[in-house]
């Protein structure tokens, strides 16, 4: 039986088949019963115990003021700050912290009547690709534990394939949502740049970071994308511009659409079961009455040197808060220096420390021209063809991962797992909305199809998205219930 | 382009990370390798290019000049990991 | 200074010139901080009351630009006769210190608000321009105290971040100042200024406004430039020109022996009158300047900067030309009133209830300014007040009261208040200028002091001063002197 959706739920909640206490202890079960997958960081009882009453409360009294989320449980990626909630970005350097404020996405959230029942893991302040950065453990792959779940946002994308919560947020900084929702099946997605308020999310590369929805229908994520986005006073990032009721942009169908193939996309290094599944899920899109056309990025190649310059320069800077003076590890030593290289030498894990590294070096005098100026400037070439493609398609369609969920351990050498991102960082660089969609299986592991469009113009990613949705079944295929996770029989 | 250790302990301490030497060897391989692949950037012309350092486009992001509420001194302390009175408190010093 | 010093001051300046730039940092009089809602008015609030999660840097905070610092920036920048680009940003600044939450702080690096400005004023009778690189805007840090005496002595310290994130504007001057009096009168320049236009308070003491300076010594004649020093710690104009004063005769008599100025950063320690090497780090700076990804750029148009232009408020120099235009105010008199605005108000305020020019110049530059010197009070926030002191001219000036009842009746009310025209009613303090009534009181002085009168008519001037002296005893102070004075002329000399 596939697990019902947010839309379905509300459905329950109004004609008074469930309660949101029922739906957060329900939630609450189902989280346990897959704990083997080490997806779940901390569970928010006493919040969503609140949450849940006070849904119940509206639903019950002023039932037309309940949004669509009301009483609705959902799980957060560990970098979201809830006020007195342990947030701790998945590092030991701030094990232990909780936030004295809460963030926009959560804040709107909340006010909308929405349950939060659980903290989800995360690589180590969100870098990485696989989920094995966590300081707190990996999390399993619930269509194959041994497997990763894609990264960063993994215990997110896990926790909604195994069908625990209808959705959960996540955050993409180089396709920390598309990815894991590919590797786990569901659906994934990063409004463009600006769109969601990035106050309460733990930075790692403050010009590429959004917050976006993981669920089982792309319905689901225009619903709760809805209701995280829009202008912000707390972030001058985000955009003034109104927000289009994407939810009218559902259903509309792709008759007539053009869509873009870019060709540096497909041409290599894609696994031979995930191009098969693309070339199938490209044939679906031409027969629900869209043109697809080759188009060219030929700036893409550079796209992963780039990336890896602009977000480890950013994030060596946004992580310099952690000193173990105002919160966090401090591991005292007789004199300040030392006292800061021990705290964060020892707090930072060494995927992070590497970042760090290797931002510190592309700013540092000398290097700085022929790094991080050189990568902007080529950031402004990959915006910029994009911009030329969208002249002339409605938008784009390739794969989300060259390849399926890979087995824990798989990739030890760095570059090789930042290669897991190459078609989907560029969307960051260029602060497009992006998305991905289940579109088959290769060895019997989930392939996501993703759907790139112009910048604010989510509305139209949703809108092709749900069009192959509704044409197609992949969404609704289940992996294992309970899975079975590496540590079976406990 | 190599990283030589000293490059690497410099970079480190640049960074505030303390880094066994076990470390410093591993990074330093680590850096090139990541560097190197990095360094077909210089292959793009971006001689007629201005730089981007966000995209959005927005200009003066600005807010009126008015006061909100603090948090209190508990709150703001409350997740210190030493404290003296009302203050953080720090090590000695001597740098 | 000892004189030692001085006098080898003297010497040394013959031989070399000194060539100073001076760094000032001053705290902007918005009412939030630069990058959130907390007060910017810190002074006083129990440490780590005047903070947020966004001041203390807490994980996941951005910051948003109070539009009022920007005003105010552009504001300085103009009365410092600089250019606006259109386009300008923040950047990050990296570095690790305590009192720096994030890591990082905001400031301004290669394109920042304003550029190519300058100020100039006398010194000596000479006109000097100084030339001001640029002026930008950055936000402050938190405070650190120290459990030891000595920094470096110190076993713990503790931080404060009440003042973390208040705007901080940064005006970086050009190396155009050759002594240390120069450099003395640029800062008390640079800080009339920045308080007639309402951007800063002004206060060393309190480190709303700071300076730091850099100094070089080069043979006189020679083009090339020496080795830099920076000096620290100087909180007020007269340590600046000690440490100066110092720092020549240091380096001059180090070059005078063939020795190497070394490039590094001194403080000033006010008890020893000396410079101390502040150890220079074991590591480089290294600040990895980047664009602030949090802040969009900032546009300011030229209809924006007009906009400020046109609100910009008097500056000191309009000011010391309308006061010699308008009121006839001397150059000195004009330069004295206006070097506090607060003076220069109280003279405006003078004028307008009825007080003549130079007599409110007089007053204020007088006995007024050594009462608000001696109580601390300036005469705005003094018991007798604008209006008090008024009144109290015009008892005077109209021949109601006499000079040195004034005087004591200044000294009486200037803390305490008290309306003059009451008190001089009630207490009968009305000058005696009744020439009949004199007239008995001057004959049986003058009968009463033969030894006076011969010394007078002896030719001792001063022995007529014994005389009013008397009449002045007689009339418990109320004569009018001038009339007393010409009365026993009149009689002495018949």
């Amino acid at each position: 039986m596939t697990p019902p959706t947010a839309s379905e739920l509300a459905g329950l909640l109004r004609s008074g088949a469930t309660t949101p206490q029922d739906l957060a202890a329900r939630a609450r079960a189902d989280l346990e019963r897959i704990s083997d997958l080490n997806a779940v960081l901390r569970y928010t009882d006493s919040l969503a115990e609140r949450q849940a009453e006070r849904a119940a409360r509206t639903l019950a009294e002023v039932p037309e003021r309940a949004g669509p989320l009301c009483g609705i449980p959902f799980a957060y990626k560990d970098v979201l700050c809830v006020e007195g909630v342990e947030t701790t970005a998945g590092s030991r350097i701030l094990q232990g912290h909780r936030p004295p404020y809460t963030g926009t996405a959560l804040r709107r959230l909340l006010d909308a009547g929405a349950v939060p029942v659980a903290v989800t893991n995360c690589d180590e302040f969100a870098m990485g690709s696989s989920n094995e950065n966590s300081a707190f453990g990996p999390v399993g792959n619930p269509w194959d534990p041994g497997r990763v779940p894609g990264g960063s946002s993994g215990g997110s994308a896990a926790v909604v394939a195994a069908g625990a919560v209808p959705y959960s947020l996540g955050t993409d900084t180089g396709g920390s949502i598309r990815q894991p929702a590919s590797l786990c099946g569901v659906t994934g997605f990063k409004p463009t740049y600006g769109r969601v308020s990035r106050y309460g999310l733990i930075a790692f590369a403050s010009s590429l970071d959004q917050i976006g929805p993981f669920a089982r229908s792309v319905a689901d994520v225009a619903g709760v994308f809805s209701a995280i986005a829009g202008w912000d006073a707390m972030d001058s990032t985000s955009s003034p511009t109104p927000v289009e009721p994407v939810e009218d942009q559902l259903g509309r169908g792709i008759e007539g659409m053009r869509l873009g193939v870019p060709h540096e996309y497909v041409a290599e290094g894609l696994e031979p079961g995930v191009r098969a599944a693309i070339e199938t899920a490209f044939s679906e899109l031409e027969r629900l009455g869209a043109t697809l056309e080759e188009v060219s990025l030929p700036t893409t190649e550079a796209g992963l040197s780039t990336y890896y310059i602009i977000a480890p320069a950013e994030c060596s800077a946004n992580l310099a808060r952690m000193d173990g003076v105002r919160f966090g590890l401090h591991i005292d030593r007789p004199s300040l220096t030392d006292t800061y290289l021990e705290t964060r030498g020892n707090g930072f894990g060494p995927e992070v420390k590497r970042r760090i590294m290797l931002g510190t070096y592309a700013l540092s005098s000398g290097y700085y021209d022929a790094y991080y100026r050189k990568a902007q400037k080529v950031r402004t070439l990959i915006a910029d063809e994009f911009d030329r493609a969208f002249a002339t398609v409605d938008a784009l369609v390739c794969p989300t991962s060259p390849l399926v969920a890979f087995a824990r351990g798989a990739k030890s050498d760095p570059l090789s797992m930042y290669l897991c991102d190459v078609l989907t960082l560029p969307v960051n660089l260029a602060g497009l909305p992006g998305i991905s969609v289940p579109c088959g299986f290769s060895e019997g592991l989930p392939v996501g199809l993703q759907v790139i469009g112009p910048r604010f113009q989510d509305g139209v990613v949703l809108r092709v998205a749900h069009a192959y949705e509704r044409a197609t079944s992949w969404h609704a295929e289940q992996p294992p219930v309970p899975p079975v996770a590496s540590g079976a029989g406990s | 382009m190599t990283l030589s250790r000293d490059q690497v302990a410099h970079v480190a301490m640049l960074a505030r990370l303390g880094l066994t030497e076990e470390e410093m060897e591993l990074y330093r391989e680590q850096l090139d390798a990541i560097l190197a692949h990095v360094d077909r950037l210089q292959q793009v012309d971006t001689s007629q290019v201005v730089e981007t350092a966000q995209i959005g486009g927005l200009l003066n992001a600005w807010r009126d000049d008015e006061r909100r509420p603090c948090l209190s001194v508990e709150a703001a302390l409350a997740n210190a990991p030493k404290r003296r009175g009302n203050h953080f408190e720090v090590g000695a010093i001597q740098e | 200074m000892s004189a030692g010093a001085v006098s080898g001051l003297t010497e040394l300046m013959q031989r070399y010139e000194a060539v100073i730039g001076l760094e000032v940092h001053g705290q902007l009089l918005t009412e939030s901080k630069m990058f959130c809602g907390c007060s910017a008015d810190y002074i006083g609030s129990p440490p780590n009351s005047n903070t947020c999660p966004v001041c203390l840097g807490m994980p996941g905070v951005l910051p948003v630009m109070n539009r009022k610092a920007i005003e105010y920036t552009v504001r300085t920048a103009l009365a410092l006769n600089c250019e606006i680009p259109e386009h300008s940003k923040f950047d990050r600044k990296n570095y690790f210190y305590p009192d720096l939450p994030k890591g990082y702080q905001i400031s301004q690096y290669d394109m920042p608000m304003s550029e190519h400005g300058w100020l100039s004023f006398p010194v000596d009778g000479e006109e000097v321009r100084c030339g001001i690189t640029r002026v930008h805007l950055e936000e402050d840090t938190g405070t650190l105290q120290h459990a030891g005496d000595i920094l470096q002595q110190a076993r713990s310290s503790v931080v404060d971040l009440n003042r973390a994130g208040v705007p901080l504007m940064e005006i970086v001057g050009e190396p155009d100042l050759r002594t240390p009096e120069q450099a003395r009168e640029y800062l008390v320049r640079l800080r009339q200024i920045l308080v007639y236009i309402g951007v800063n308070d002004g206060n060393l003491e309190q480190g709303s406004f700071r300076c730091d300076a850099n100094i070089s010594l080069r043979h006189r004649g020679s083009a090339e430039l020496g080795v830099k020093v920076e000096i620290k710690n100087m909180n007020s104009f007269r340590a600046v020109q000690r440490a100066l004063e110092y720092e020549i005769v240091r380096q001059g008599r180090l070059l005078d022996q063939g020795q190497a100025i070394a490039q590094e950063t001194r403080g000033w320690v006010e008890a020893k009158g000396a410079t101390i090497s502040q150890r220079s780090k074991e590591y480089a700076h290294d600040y990895r300047y980047f664009p602030e990804p949090d802040l969009p750029p900032l546009q300011l148009t030229a209809d924006f900067v007009e906009r400020v232009r046109a609100g910009l408020p008097e500056l000191p120099q309009q000011l010391v030309d309308r006061l010699q235009r308008d009121h006839g105010l001397s150059t000195y008199d004009a330069a004295v009133i206006s070097a506090e605005i607060e003076d220069a108000r109280a003279f405006e305020a003078l004028v307008g209830a009825g007080v003549a020019a130079k007599s409110a110049a007089n007053w204020l530059m007088g006995d007024v300014a050594r009462l608000a010197r001696e109580t601390r009070l300036p005469l705005q926030r003094s018991g007798l007040g604008i209006t008090g002191l008024a009144a109290l001219i015009g008892l005077a000036e109209r021949g109601r009261i006499n000079g040195p009842t004034a005087k004591a009746l200044l000294e009486e009310l200037y803390v305490q208040g008290g309306d003059p025209v009451a008190v001089v009613e009630a207490r009968g303090l009305g000058q005696v200028s009744d020439e009949a009534e004199l007239s008995g009181i001057v004959d049986r002085v003058i009968a009463d002091n033969p030894a006076a009168v011969s010394d007078f008519q002896g030719g001792k001037e001063q022995a007529l001063q014994r005389l009013v002296g008397g009449v002045m005893k007689a009339t418990r102070g109320r004569a009018d002197a001038r009339l007393v004075n010409q009365l026993l002329r009149e009689r002495l000399s018949r």
